[in-house]
Order: C-alpha cells, then sequence, then structure tokens
C-alpha cells in the first residue's frame, strides 16, 4: 500500500464503514422512486417501442444514482476533512496533486457503480415476476452500460472534489448539490424520454452533460437512446477531461487548502 | 548542512482589514541533532513560521529548507524528513488508531510498518487503545496520537507545535521522555509551547518570535545568564505600591520582583515598609525562563503602544 493507493483504500474504506448510510440509504430511496413513478406512470408513458415504463426508468435511476453517490463521496469527505481539520493529516504529507485526485476521483467510481450496483439488483428484485414489464439485468450491450458508468462516476467525482475544495462550509456544500446538481440530473431524461418534451425543452436538454451521461447508459440496456451513443461519449469524455483539468489545477495551487 | 534553515522569511495576510503582517524576515538554523525552543506570546508567528516550514503555507518571500532540502520547490523530499505534530487536536472519526497510522504511513510510502507502529504506541502509552476508534479516545490520547502519526515514517526532523496543551502532568513526563529519547538518537527537534519549564528543561537553543520578528536567540544557559540573576518572591493581601507595579510579576496574591543584588532587595522591602504593608512567605529565587521571556518582551514593546 503506498502514496496514492493508501489514500484510495482509506477513502473507500470511509464510505464502506458507514454503508448503511452511504449505500444502503440511496438504494432504497431508488427503490422508491420506482415503485411510486413505476405505479403512476406505467400505462400513461410511451417511451421507446417494446420497452416498458417501469424497464425504461431502471437504468435511468441506476444511472442518477451512480453519479449522486460519486459526487457525494469526493465532496463530503473533502468538506469534512476541511471542517474537522483533519485534512492536515494529508497536507502533511509528500503526496503529489496527482495521487489526490486519483484516489479521490477513483474512490468516488468505487461508490457510485457499487450503489449503482445495488440499485439494479433491488429494482430488478422489484419487476421480477412480471414479465409484462420486459426488463433484463443483463444489458444488451454491457460494454457501453459500464464504458458510461465509469466515466460519469469519474466525472461527478472530479466535480465533487471540485466542490469540497471550494466550499468552506456544509450549507455552502448542501447549495452545490441542491442547485447544481439535483436539477441537472433530474432534467437530464431519468424519468422521461426528451423525444416527449417541447422543441425549446429538448434543445435546452442537449445542452447538460448530465443527458448524455444518462442517454448512453441507457443505450447500453436497450440498444436504443436519443442520441447516438458515440455522440454521448464524446461529451461525456470531453467534460470528463475539462472537470479534471481544473480539480487537478486546484490541487496543484491548493485552492483554499493551502495559506 | 543545517537540520532546518529559515533564510529571510516574510509573510502576508491579506484580511479584511488590510494586509497583515505575520512574520518580518525571520531567519535562523537549526543544527542537526539539536533540539530547539521557539517560543512567543500568541500571535507572535510561530504557527505560521511552522506552517510555511510544513508545506501548510507558503512564504510571501524568503527560502526555507529542511536538510538542505527546499520545502517549496521541492515539497515532497522535504515533507519526507519532516515529522510535524499539529496544534489542532484533531482526528478522524472514520477510523481506529491502527488504521489511522497504516494510513499515514501508506502515504508517506512506507509499507509494512506494523512493527514500528507498535513500538510507537507502546512508547506512547496507547497500546490497549489501537483498536479504539478515534472517537472514544481522550484529549491526552488524541494528543499523543498525534505525536505517533507525525513519526510513523521515522522523519529525521520533528516539529512540535505546542504538543502538552491539555495533557495532565504524568502523560507529559512519558511524552518529553519519548521525544528526549529520539533527540538522543540523532532527530532533531522543533518545539513551540506556553510551558517555559518545559523549554528551559529541553532545549539547547531558544529564539524568541515577538510580531513576526525574531527578538532573541541564544543558548538556553546564556539566555538565562544574562537576565536578572535573582527574584524575589513575596505573598501580598493589599495593592502593590505604585513604585514596585511597574516592575512587578503578579499572579493572584503572589508577587515576583526581579532584583540584581542584595541592595535591591532591600530597596523593594524597604518600599513595602514605607508603605505599611507585610509581605509573607519572602523567597529569593534564582531567574527562570518565565523571567528572560517577560523582559525580552517588555524590552521589546514598541513605545507607541506602552
Amino acid at each position: 500500500m503506498t502514496g496514492w493507493r493508501a489514500l484510495f483504500y482509506k477513502e473507500v474504506l470511509r464510505f464502506w464503514k458507514v454503508g448503511f448510510q452511504t449505500v444502503g440509504a440511496p438504494v432504497l430511496t431508488s427503490v422508491l422512486y420506482l415503485l411510486i413513478f413505476g405505479h403512476v406512470l406505467e400505462d400513461h408513458v410511451k417511451v421507446y417501442d417494446g420497452v416498458s415504463y417501469t424497464a425504461f426508468l431502471i437504468p435511468g435511476l441506476v444511472m442518477m444514482s451512480v453519479l449522486q453517490n460519486a459526487f457525494a463521496n469526493s465532496s463530503s469527505s473533502m468538506v469534512q476533512s476541511k471542517i474537522m481539520g483533519n485534512l492536515v493529516f494529508l497536507l502533511l504529507t509528500p503526496l503529489s496533486h496527482w495521487s489526490w485526485f486519483f484516489a479521490y476521483t477513483f474512490s468516488a467510481v468505487v461508490r457510485g457503480v457499487v450503489v449503482g450496483m445495488g440499485v439494479l439488483l433491488a429494482t430488478a428484485l422489484f419487476v421480477w415476476q412480471s414479465s409484462a414489464l420486459n426488463f433484463s439485468l443483463l444489458p444488451q450491450e454491457p460494454l457501453w452500460a459500464l464504458v458510461f458508468a465509469f466515466t460519469g462516476a469519474a466525472m461527478l467525482g472530479a466535480l465533487g472534489l471540485i466542490a469540497g475544495l471550494w466550499a468552506e462550509k456544509f450549507d455552502q456544500m448542501a447549495a452545490f448539490q441542491n442547485f447544481i446538481i439535483m436539477p441537472m440530473t433530474f432534467l437530464s431524461g431519468v424519468f422521461y424520454s426528451i423525444h416527449s418534451l417541447p422543441d425549446f425543452w429538448q434543445k435546452v436538454s442537449h445542452l447538460n452533460p448530465f443527458f448524455y451521461m444518462i442517454d448512453g447508459f441507457r443505450y447500453g440496456f436497450f440498444g436504443q437512446s436519443d442520441v447516438s451513443p458515440w455522440l454521448s461519449l464524446g461529451v461525456v469524455g470531453l467534460s470528463l477531461f475539462i472537470i479534471s483539468a481544473v480539480a487537478v489545477y486546484l490541487l496543484r495551487i491548493g485552492f483554499k487548502i493551502r495559506g | 548542512m543545517p537540520a532546518i534553515s529559515f533564510q529571510s522569511v516574510s509573510k502576508t495576510f491579506q484580511t479584511a482589514r488590510g494586509p497583515f503582517q505575520a512574520l518580518d524576515g525571520v531567519s535562523f538554523d537549526i543544527e542537526q541533532g539539536e533540539f530547539f525552543g521557539l517560543l512567543g506570546p500568541n500571535g507572535a508567528g510561530k504557527t505560521t513560521l511552522i506552517s510555511i516550514l510544513a508545506g501548510l503555507a507558503k512564504a510571501t518571500s524568503g527560502t526555507v529548507s529542511v536538510l538542505g532540502t527546499n520545502v517549496n520547490t521541492q515539497a515532497a523530499q522535504a515533507r519526507k524528513k519532516l515529522g510535524v505534530v499539529p496544534q489542532e487536536l484533531v482526528f478522524d472519526p472514520f477510523f481506529n488508531v491502527r488504521e489511522a497510522l497504516r494510513f499515514q504511513s501508506g502515504y508517506f510510502g512506507v509499507t509494512h510498518n506494523d512493527a514500528w507502529i507498535d513500538e510507537l504506541l507502546e512508547s506512547l502509552g496507547l497500546s490497549d487503545k489501537a483498536n479504539h476508534n478515534m472517537r472514544q479516545l481522550s484529549g491526552g490520547m488524541k494528543r499523543r496520537m498525534l505525536v505517533a502519526q507525525a513519526l510513523v515514517h521515522k522523519p529525521p526532523v520533528i516539529v512540535l507545535d505546542e504538543p502538552t496543551a491539555g495533557v495532565d502532568v504524568e502523560l507529559r513526563q512519558t511524552l518529553w521522555q519519548f521525544i528526549a529519547k529520539l533527540n538522543k538518537l540523532g532527530h532533531t527537534v522543533l518545539l513551540t509551547t506556553h510551558y517555559l519549564e518545559e523549554a528551559e528543561a529541553l532545549c539547547q537553543r531558544i529564539a524568541m518570535l515577538k510580531n513576526g520578528k525574531v527578538v532573541a536567540l541564544d543558548r538556553t544557559d546564556e539566555l538565562l545568564k544574562a537576565a536578572s540573576s535573582n527574584v524575589l518572591r513575596f505573598k501580598l493581601d493589599a495593592a502593590l505600591p505604585p513604585a514596585l507595579v511597574a516592575k512587578a510579576r503578579v499572579t493572584g496574591r503572589i508577587v515576583q520582583l526581579p532584583a540584581h543584588d542584595a541592595l535591591e532587595i532591600e530597596r523593594h522591602l524597604a518600599a513595602l515598609r514605607e508603605a505599611g504593608l507585610n509581605a509573607e512567605d519572602v523567597e529569593i529565587r534564582k531567574a527562570d525562563l518565565e523571567d528572560v521571556f517577560l523582559d525580552v518582551m517588555h524590552a521589546n514593546t514598541p513605545k507607541e503602544t506602552v
């Protein structure tokens, strides 16, 4: 266990020790979304041919959980360490800004993917009996699903790191989460296909990188999506690159962590 | 090559009320193997200086090096040579004592370090707490844990920023025995403390900081020699005569007055007699570091603030 791997392992163990709250709770939330929205909207919303609304909803909820939890992991860890003061133990070490970046981002990916798998398994249990819902646990294009899960989680992990470095208080972090992350995930097509939206809102949705993550991930499950998965991959890849570059830069200059 | 070298270190903070100069051209070297004390009142700049040394803050100007390694341009190399005990009583509530030490060791790239971790826990009296969560530790134990975390990568240079604040007498002894042992083994120690008795007993050389400047720097015994050599100490139930107030150090009923010779002692006592006061428990003792400290700080008070 050397250098960044020690920090990576510490970050994974940190959320795993409170797994009831960091993994169990988001899985329960997603199951509630599925039960309520699925029940209310199943017969009223048409999405893709041959795909029931509930089946459509599952990959969206999985990806939403992946993204939100990846963000939550790096951001809450950083802001807690800053406020409690124990970040000093890291600041005193020879760990480079790259080590910090990879450790925080990869551990966020691990949390996102673990929660996402939990949501997938839990929601699949609820639709198991009903063959009419036509949902298979195994994606049709698993590689696409994995690519979007990992790049999306990495992007939100890096974004969480930026938010954690920026925020000085818990309420600033809550504002970042409630006014940026939540609207962008809810307006990304988790609960609907953007083809059902008026023209103007379809255009607006295309400006939201979260839309491409959800849409690309859903392509992995159904082989159908609102836009080409290659376009989605391009947008998500570019967003990941830009956000990572900002996070690495902030770590290098010690933004708000070194005086 | 000095263990620590400060060269013209200045630091200016931008505050809401304009710039504040915390350090103003601080220069001195600490030799390898020394036990060095850095003293000064609150706000003198001790912690700022240590923060710059540890890479927690950047100097506005000047250079700092650890065993010849620049802390700014070769930060990673410099930090490997330093073990820093921070002043704030901080801990990570997610982990137990052993986990925290293993991680800290890992950050420095030191693997398979359990033998040394066990030795640290033993020396600091924490062996039976190894599997306790950090939250379950008392204040004194958390303080000793900070020491263990600073030493986990066996740094040649050890920096302790107020390590005994809030630690009871017995544990303070344990801690100092351990640090003194490390110093005998060749580790350089830089210490800041408010307990001047500790600094007097442990430190071979002492620097005193005031308003960001070094106002005294010498061997501890030289500093003691230069000070008023004696102190007249007594208890008094009434107010001191005005003539003595300016020179006296008053702690409740206890009054201490510096005195160079027998004549001065007689003059002090005469002043009391003339005021019709009766001093109890009168004794004469040698000046200690606290007297030197107060002398130096008083001598360097800018006139306009007196």
